[in-house]
């Protein structure tokens, strides 16, 4: 537990609430990256500008704040294959249930829905099963 | 979050767990919880005319199974899409150059079969 940084996990954690509600109250909706992004992937009128300036927001955010803080070391090794197949099921399995992280964790919690709460409870435990058998059973990093 | 050690040591929960995703999650979901109630009592958006919030409310196979594959997604690579997307300025992280590519092409698959078999 000694990487355990819970101090600037609850900070960053309660900007990133906090940017969600700014969305909702200013734009009306859930900042749900996910949804956000794959909407590029089908441009209709209108859908386009405001995806790609929230996108681009998140990513000159994070470049501001590693002026200022050294980012983290890249892992080294890591198997290149994991990081495809990891890539196509985030993204398929995220459009499948209509939400990741962002929209069904920070935003579907903070509505109080069930089936954000359902959808959570179930990429938690999905993702603590795949982490222990890739760790524990086939000795990955 | 963007850092996908973090991720995979909190995922790894019989291992040498690191428990500070739970803080950014909480974090985020106590800001939420409450200014969400009082965003959503006003009739509309500040810059919108409406408020656009998802409407399905099924608890079904679509939601569990894609849910099941995100997570087993997340847990094999430590990146989901807003981190995995905000990692692209970090410095010296090349990982994300093919971890960002994959997201879409899962994105893009998903709508070719949704177009195929439509809901």
């Amino acid at each position: 537990m000694s990487h355990f940084t819970p101090l600037s996990a609850l900070l960053g954690g309660l900007l990133i609430g906090g940017a969600a509600s700014l969305f909702l109250w200013l734009n009306g909706q859930i900042a749900g990256i996910s949804g956000i992004s794959r909407g590029l992937l089908q441009p209709t009128r209108g859908q386009v500008l405001w995806r790609f300036l929230f996108l681009a927001g998140l990513v000159v955010g994070a470049a501001a704040w590693y002026v200022v803080s050294p980012a983290p070391v890249a892992r080294e090794g890591f198997p290149t294959s994991w990081l495809i197949i990891g890539g196509v099921l985030v993204g398929f399995g995220s459009s499948l249930g209509s939400g990741c992280t962002s929209g069904h964790g920070v935003c579907g919690l903070g509505r109080l829905s069930l089936r954000s709460l359902v959808a959570t409870l179930v990429f938690l435990s999905t993702g603590i099963l795949t982490t222990y058998v890739v760790r524990h059973l086939l000795g990955g990093q | 979050m963007t850092n996908p050690d973090k991720v995979l040591g909190f995922l790894d929960v019989t291992g040498d767990w690191d428990p500070s995703l739970l803080f950014v999650l909480g974090g985020a979901v106590s800001v939420t919880l409450v200014s969400f109630r009082f965003i959503l009592r006003r009739p509309a958006p500040v810059l919108a005319p409406a408020f656009q919030l998802p409407t399905s409310k099924a608890i079904d196979a679509p939601l569990i199974i894609g849910a099941v594959l995100f997570g087993a997604g997340w847990g094999l690579s430590g990146y989901c899409p807003g981190p995995g997307l905000a990692l692209l300025a970090a410095p010296g992280n090349q990982e994300l150059w093919l971890f960002v590519p994959a997201l879409f092409a899962g994105q893009a698959l998903f709508l070719l079969w949704r177009r195929f078999f439509p809901q």
